[in-house]
């Protein structure tokens, strides 16, 4: 009986982490585009790296929020309505970020193009905190009343828990962002990506290993810990990688970094998924905000089926989009003139 | 302010500019892989240059139906989290199925459409773009069972006072969902068919002002050509093409949401008998059709029934409606009310949630002008595309479009008469539901047990500024991001089929821009002349 929540509880955790490490290198990217590229082919060859698959990263999001809707919608509701304000700014953010992707290139001033990378790196940044906000909200908590809805007016669930997961889902996104570049592109990106890598790496993922602390601190067990260490190993391998200059491993490496990292955060608050700060008994736990057991085995069947197709098709449009782009890929912009 | 008007106001706001992109990413879709399907199998340069072309438009649009389609799966939890507790059981699962089965199909496969032109072999770049809209396809019957499942709940059962799933198959085989689903569909293929129909209209026309294409004095049309690809024979065939094929699929659109319509009447009045009173602002039971109904002025306010007075109607056209015979009495207003107050009760119970609605008396009647009005301008936009579409087919017989500006302006103008048909549709059919957000499935097994007041759906813990503020900075947004498009949407219309395929005139300006070309730096040009992307934001 409780295995099914158990499951579910395991396979939310698993589409956020594999939205994190996906839709992360596309949200690090587009901090990139302002935080880092001078020049208009730097930009171009970025946005390019990520232009055939970014869409089906942000599908890891709705995924993993509509799995939170039919396997716990007690926490669906509760987190969603909680957090409105921080959601709002998601919202907006990721609504900015794709319009961006799709319609810079189409527009013919250069004041256009760069209000569309603001647009994106904005957008981008924005997403990213909020995203990591919410995710540290709802292993931290915020007061929520016996209904599971939020006490204390908008800004109740402020915490610097909640800013340590913002600033860790920006870290590591950028971080991300630089591995992705320094495997995807040859040139000035690759080089850029070795250089901020391999001296500023621990920087960048030192707000998630913060994050997973706080947390692990909160509960007894040993096995967060052990996770946790495996998380920073796999950090260092990803520096070392980076140094080195394998970019493969350093991606891969730092993926895995996050896959632990995730997992130490999620163990350690089972079975728990969204604490209220002002009674324990008010907390929403994988049990008592799942749905009915007929619902989670229908929608398993579904996940058993669905998501290694997903994850081999998704692959295979990776492999199709194994190569390296360089400036000199990028046909020149096209300019639309009426006939 | 109250958090509950304020989250409609945006609920409707959000999903009826959302329903501006979907059923064109549905329509234009299928026009697009069935145009290349046709190249694959044909070879004929004309349908190349119309999937380019018709490809384009499809991406800018699509990607504004993609950006605002995340705030739909969003604002359930933050707008209306007691909806979300209430009906999380059955709700979510379809929801979680859409993105599982149809959003990665949409997303990935499209990524590999786009950026796979040169890459990938003919088959299986044509294999990407009919598994993306088939991806899309598929999005529209989950969420669409979804929808269904509030007008007409199935496949659960009450436990501690909340619907829980028993049956996934009831819910995705309901019968509302299979009258709703083509209707759907047909309603997003007639906004591509006018929307085909009024671009391509506009180029022919556009080719006769030029001077391009001329009409004999005995109606034989001369096809020209400038010497540009941009203009050639070849470009007159894209439009002519293009005209042709919109009238049809709009012809077939509207007859396809007519049938299905009918059906969808024949359930409603079943499932749902006061909006199908409230669609006709009929407060009498009777079997006429109202072709024009007003609110008498002289009474204040004008909202009560007894206000309303039939000006034309057409005797036994709403029996058939909703019968199939034309001297069957539809219940009006007046007798379905103490129906539902004796079935559901006439004060909302003295329950927290509804918070200080709490007690007050059931307003069982939807606004009336907003389903009256809805329901004729969704048939009357309808019908009207479908006839100008078959209008159109006779003007063009001969092979072009007259070169009368004002009927090029209203065969462009007429492109949003579909749009404004399923925004219509939908705005009857949700408010038609009102005051329920869960409407009472009258079948008396149990299930009649099942229903929800708007009243107790919406968010209890998130306040009035909180809802105000997103509806404010959403409306402010989306309304930038329409005229953005709007003007993308035009520029890339007026630059022809060149706008999607600048391969086209690609030789013609090389004359200007000296050999090097796009390869970049000196010298490595011709050597990397292959590595060129075929295409790249």
């Amino acid at each position: 009986m409780d295995f099914l929540p158990a499951f579910w509880f395991v396979l939310i955790a698993v589409l956020w982490t594999g939205y994190l490490v996906l839709d992360g290198f596309d949200l690090g990217v587009g901090m990139l585009m302002k935080g880092w590229a001078r020049n208009e082919s730097q930009r171009r060859v970025m946005l390019n790296t990520i232009g055939p698959v970014w869409d089906g990263n942000e599908v890891w999001l709705i995924t993993a929020a509509g799995a939170m809707f039919a396997a716990f919608p007690h926490w669906y509701a509760s987190l969603f309505a909680g957090l409105y304000l921080p959601l709002t700014l998601t919202l907006l953010a990721l609504i900015l970020r794709a319009v961006s992707i799709e319609y810079r290139g189409k527009s013919r001033t250069a004041r256009a193009r760069t209000a569309w990378d603001w647009c994106m790196a904005g957008g981008s940044a924005v997403a990213a905190f909020s995203i990591g906000l919410m995710l540290a909200v709802t292993t931290t908590g915020m007061p929520l009343d016996a209904n599971g809805d939020r006490v204390g007016g908008p800004f109740a669930w402020l915490s610097w828990e909640g800013i340590a997961g913002g600033l860790a889902a920006v870290g590591f996104a950028l971080a991300m962002g630089w591995a992705y570049l320094g495997l995807k592109t040859e040139g000035s990106p690759r080089a850029a990506a070795h250089h901020h890598l391999s001296r500023y790496l621990p920087l960048y993922l030192l707000p998630s290993a913060a994050w997973g602390v706080l947390v692990a601190l909160r509960q007894p067990d040993a096995l967060p810990w052990v996770l946790l260490a495996a998380a920073l190993f796999a950090g260092m391998v990803a520096w070392r990688a980076a140094r080195i200059r394998r970019e493969g491993w350093a991606f891969t490496a730092l993926a895995g970094s996050m896959a632990a990292g995730a997992a130490s955060v999620f163990l350690a608050v089972f079975p728990v998924v969204l604490p209220s700060t002002i009674d324990p008994s008010h907390h929403l736990t994988a049990f008592n905000a799942s749905s009915s057991d007929y619902t989670l085995t229908v929608m398993s069947w579904v996940a058993v089926v669905m998501v290694p197709i997903v994850l081999a098709y998704s692959a295979f449009v990776y492999w199709v989009f194994r190569r390296r782009l360089h400036e000199r890929h990028i046909p020149e912009s096209h300019v639309v003139t009426p006939v | 302010m109250d958090p509950l008007d304020i989250a409609r106001w945006q609920f409707g706001i959000t999903t009826v500019y959302h329903f501006m992109m979907v059923p064109l990413t549905i329509g234009l879709g299928l026009v697009v892989a069935t145009l290349q399907t046709v190249w694959h199998r044909t070879g004929r340069e004309q349908y190349l240059r119309m999937t380019k072309f018709w490809g384009k438009l499809f991406l800018i649009n699509f990607i504004m139906g993609v950006a605002t389609g995340i705030v739909q799966e969003f604002q359930f939890g933050m707008a209306w989290s007691e909806y979300s507790r209430f009906v999380g059981d059955v709700f979510g699962a379809p929801l979680a199925m859409e993105a599982l089965v149809a959003f990665f199909l949409e997303s990935v496969f499209l990524g590999l459409w786009i950026f796979g032109w040169k890459r990938l072999p003919a088959r299986i770049h044509l294999s990407a773009i009919w598994a993306a809209v088939i991806g899309s396809v598929f999005s529209a019957y989950f969420i669409l069972a979804a929808n269904s499942w509030m007008q007409h709940p199935v496949g659960v059962e009450m436990v501690d006072g909340r619907p829980v799933m028993n049956d996934i198959w009831a819910v995705l085989t309901n019968n509302t969902l299979l009258v709703h689903f083509p209707h759907t569909i047909f309603g997003a293929v007639s906004v591509a068919g006018a929307f085909l129909l009024g671009i391509a209209w506009f180029h022919l026309w556009k080719r006769r002002e030029q001077g391009i294409d001329t009409v004999q004095p005995d109606g034989t049309v001369v096809v020209g050509s400038t010497g540009s690809r941009a203009r050639d024979e070849t470009d007159y065939r894209v439009w002519w093409g293009s005209l042709r094929w919109g009238a049809w699929i709009a012809i077939v659109g509207f007859l396809g949401t007519a049938f299905t319509g009918h059906a969808q009447a024949q359930l409603m009045i079943q499932q749902q008998p006061m909006k199908m009173a409230a669609a006709e602002a009929a407060c009498h039971d009777g079997t006429g059709f109202s072709v024009l109904s007003v609110a008498d002025l002289r009474s204040e306010g004008a909202t009560s029934c007894d206000d309303i007075v039939g000006v034309f109607e057409i005797p036994g056209l709403l029996s058939f409606l909703a019968h199939n015979d034309f001297t069957t009495d539809v219940p009006g207003v007046n007798t379905l009310i103490p129906q539902y107050q004796e079935q559901y009760g006439t004060h909302l119970p003295d329950d927290p949630i509804y918070g200080e609605r709490a007690g007050m008396e059931i307003d069982y009647l939807p606004v009336m002008e907003v389903t009256y009005w809805g329901f004729r301008i969704m048939i009357t936009f309808g019908g009207l595309a479908a006839l100008a579409a078959a209008l159109a087919l006779w003007v063009t017989r001969k092979g072009t479009v007259p070169l009368s500006r004002p009927l090029m302006r209203l065969a462009v103008f007429g492109i949003l008469a579909p749009f404004g048909a399923n925004a219509a549709g939908w705005i009857f059919t949700e408010m038609g539901r009102q005051p329920f957000v869960v409407v009472p499935n009258p079948d008396p097994t149990g299930i009649d047990q099942v229903w929800m007041y708007t009243a107790a759906a919406v968010s209890p813990g998130v306040s009035a500024g909180e809802v105000l503020f997103s509806l404010i900075v959403l409306s402010l947004v989306y309304a930038v991001l329409m005229v953005v498009e709007v003007i993308l949407l035009t520029r890339y219309v007026q630059g022809g089929v060149p706008a999607g395929m600048p391969e086209l005139t690609a030789d013609e300006h090389e004359g200007h821009d000296g050999p090097e070309g796009p390869g970049g730096p000196s010298g490595d040009g011709a050597r990397h002349a292959d590595d060129v992307l075929a295409f790249a934001y």
